[in-house]
């Protein structure tokens, strides 16, 4: 479903080149749980970045659904993202004056997708937060807050959900909750890809891919995440 | 996106920040309110002016004798104009519908015991039609009474008040200047102006005027109407030349007599006060303009603290003329808010500066929609540029902004 060949990402910084990535090969296949991990400057979020269609590659190709990503205009590129695309963010990223529902509800309201309140109320349910769904996010938790995040993210049916450090900003056992909510998921069939710091949250992964200096180093599959 | 999602988020942001929103469309309220209440204080003004004027009368051209140097300075001999010159005018001017030669001077009236000072006008029998004076009681004289020199008189509505305090006066008899007139009309009031009060006079035949009160042979104006206003030019170069030549002026000497008209005076009356409108509209539209440039910096700051929010509606899917769109919303809102409230500002100040300042307003439609419509251009002129800078933001950069 993901077909990366040679992908590079080289930023100008003040007359010196920084190749944020450097040539990075791999496919991902639908259903997949993907973990990507690696010192931090190492291209992991750039990576992301390539993958989550909110940037283009300097050279290579990527390849989405059998759709060229590197040759679609801004617009195209917006409404890949929109329909198959959702991102988890370290720092959630919802909007502030925004209810729970209306946070999950955008993405639908950009894609004119009808009836988007049933939509967005059915993926709030999904990660168990219906009761919330009138509550602003300063009225949530940090772990309420990320379960709205995700929700958002899977509310238009995407082909895959990019987490960048989903747990990086929350406690431990709050951080497990959100994996298990990851798991579960993935065990419907959702497309994963995950960017962390901390092995135990790779290790729910079955497939661990390592980075280094804008290169991938390792890529295994990860027997404990697969059950 | 549809149109309404942004509209609601547009208001959604507006109400957040309720006092930044007013605060920003105070420029606009005041700058609205400002067209609106100055271009109706001009335009009152105008028509207060034009509506004073047309009251002595319009089509009319007026021969004076003498040289007229300026607007209000004569020179030369003022005893060059005569009844036969009146006559003449009538019976050799076409496009022409009335003249009129008048004399006057102020003279003692008494009435019983009763004493004024007024103006005693000696007229023609058009000049109540040609300076729209309209008559109450009785009638003005005709030709015949001209004529034969009759002491007659009509009495203005001030003179009436002042010797008879509205009892009828017709066939009573008045001393002018010690003389006996009998009174055969009253006028109409015109109400009095500022500088003077034309009802405070009475008409006599031009001939009893000259022959029996001042004893003078000449005329001291020949008012002359037009039918049609647009006649005015031709009418005044033919009244010229045919008055040099019954005064046998030779060429290259200067007329003994001017001519002019009231129309001329309205014209550039009218030309001042609407000058006076748009130089009030032109004050006012800078004003408008710095409301603008208000909200312009105002969507500034606010793109920039909303950066981030940016971010993340572009990574779910917003595209370029969405974000554009959102935020364009926001700054017509805000201008079509304050053109709102400036128009109801506008028409309440225009209203009390009426009640207060006796000063007659007028709120236009035009200027209503004008100053509308010209707010909610702002709205959108100064809205681009911050609208395009939010549209345009890097998505990757904008999430990272903190
Ligand atoms: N916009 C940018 N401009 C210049 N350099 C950048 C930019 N974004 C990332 N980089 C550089 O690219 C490298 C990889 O960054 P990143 O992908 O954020 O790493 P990670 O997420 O693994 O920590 C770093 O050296 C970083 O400084
Ligand atoms: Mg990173």
């Amino acid at each position: 479903m993901i077909e990366v060949e040679n992908l590079s990402k080289i930023y100008q910084m003040g007359g010196q080149q920084v190749a944020a990535l450097a040539g990075v090969d791999f496919k991902i296949e639908k259903g997949e749980f993907v973990a990507i991990m690696g010192p931090s400057g190492s291209g992991k979020s750039t990576l992301m970045n390539l993958i989550g269609c909110l940037d283009l590659p300097s050279s290579g190709t990527y390849r989405l659904e059998g759709l060229d990503i590197q040759d679609l205009k801004p617009n195209q590129l917006a409404e890949v993202r929109n329909r198959r695309i959702g991102f988890v963010f370290q720092s959630f990223n919802l909007l502030p004056r925004a209810t729970a529902l209306e946070n999950t509800e955008l993405p639908l309201l950009y894609g004119r997708v009808p009836k988007s309140t049933e939509i967005a109320l059915q993926a709030l349910e999904r990660v168990g937060l219906a009761h919330r769904a009138k509550h602003k996010p300063t009225e949530l938790s940090g772990g309420e807050r990320q379960r709205v995040a995700i929700a958002r993210a899977l509310v238009n049916s995407p082909a895959i959900i990019l987490a960048d450090e989903p747990t990086g900003n929350l406690d431990s056992a709050t951080g497990k909750e959100i994996m298990d909510l990851f798991q579960e998921l993935n065990e419907e069939a959702v497309t994963l890809i995950l960017v962390t710091h901390e092995q135990e949250v790779a290790q729910q992964a079955r497939r661990i891919m390592q980075m280094k200096d804008g290169k991938i180093i390792a890529d295994t599959s990860n027997g404990a995440g697969s059950c | 996106m549809l149109i309404w999602d942004l509209f609601k988020m547009a208001l959604r942001s507006l109400v957040t920040h309720k006092l930044r929103t007013f605060l920003t469309a105070l420029g606009i309220i005041i700058g609205v309110a400002s067209v609106i209440s100055m271009i109706s204080i001009g335009e009152g003004a105008r028509r207060q002016t034009l509506s004073t004027i047309s009251k002595f009368g319009t089509n009319i051209i007026t021969v004076k004798p003498g040289q007229q140097k300026s607007r209000h300075v004569t020179t030369g001999k003022v005893d060059t104009l005569t009844l036969d010159d009146a006559d003449f005018i009538e019976e050799n001017i076409s496009l022409i519908t009335g003249v009129a030669a008048q004399v006057y001077r102020s003279a003692q009236l008494k009435f019983e015991n009763k004493n004024t000072n007024t103006t005693v006008r000696g007229t023609g029998a058009s000049y109540a039609r040609l300076a729209n004076f309209e008559m109450d009681r009785g009638r003005y004289f005709n030709k015949e009474e001209i004529r034969s020199a009759k002491r007659i008189c009509v009495l203005g509505s001030t003179v009436l008040k002042n010797l008879f305090e509205g009892r009828n006066p017709l066939g009573k008899t008045i001393k002018v200047d010690g003389k006996n007139f009998l009174v055969i009309g009253t006028t109409v009031p015109k109400g009095a102006l500022s500088w003077f009060d034309p009802d405070d006079q009475i008409f006599i035949p031009v001939t009893t005027a000259q022959k029996r009160v001042f004893g003078m042979d000449h005329v001291q104006s020949i008012d002359v109407q037009a039918d049609q206003i647009d006649d005015l030019e031709i009418i005044k170069e033919d009244i010229s030349r045919i008055l040099r030549q019954k005064h046998n002026i030779a060429e290259g000497k200067e007329d003994d007599f001017y001519v002019q008209n009231s129309s001329q005076w309205l014209n550039s009356w009218g030309d001042a006060a609407k000058t006076f409108t748009y130089l009030l509209g032109g004050i006012a539209a800078i004003s408008l303009m710095v409301g603008g440039i208000g909200i312009m910096n105002i969507m500034l700051v606010s793109v920039t603290e909303r950066t981030r929010e940016i971010g993340i509606r572009k990574a779910i899917g917003a595209k370029k003329k969405e974000i554009l769109q959102q935020f364009l919303i926001e700054s017509v809102l805000i201008s079509f808010l304050g053109g709102g409230i400036g128009i109801l500002l506008g028409i309440g100040i225009s209203r009390i500066v009426s009640d207060l300042g006796d000063w007659e307003t007028v709120v236009s439609t035009q200027s209503i929609l004008l100053a509308f419509g010209f707010s909610v251009a702002i709205g959108v002129f100064f809205g681009f540029y911050p609208a395009n800078k939010a549209a345009n933001l890097n998505p990757i950069e904008a999430l990272r902004y903190e």
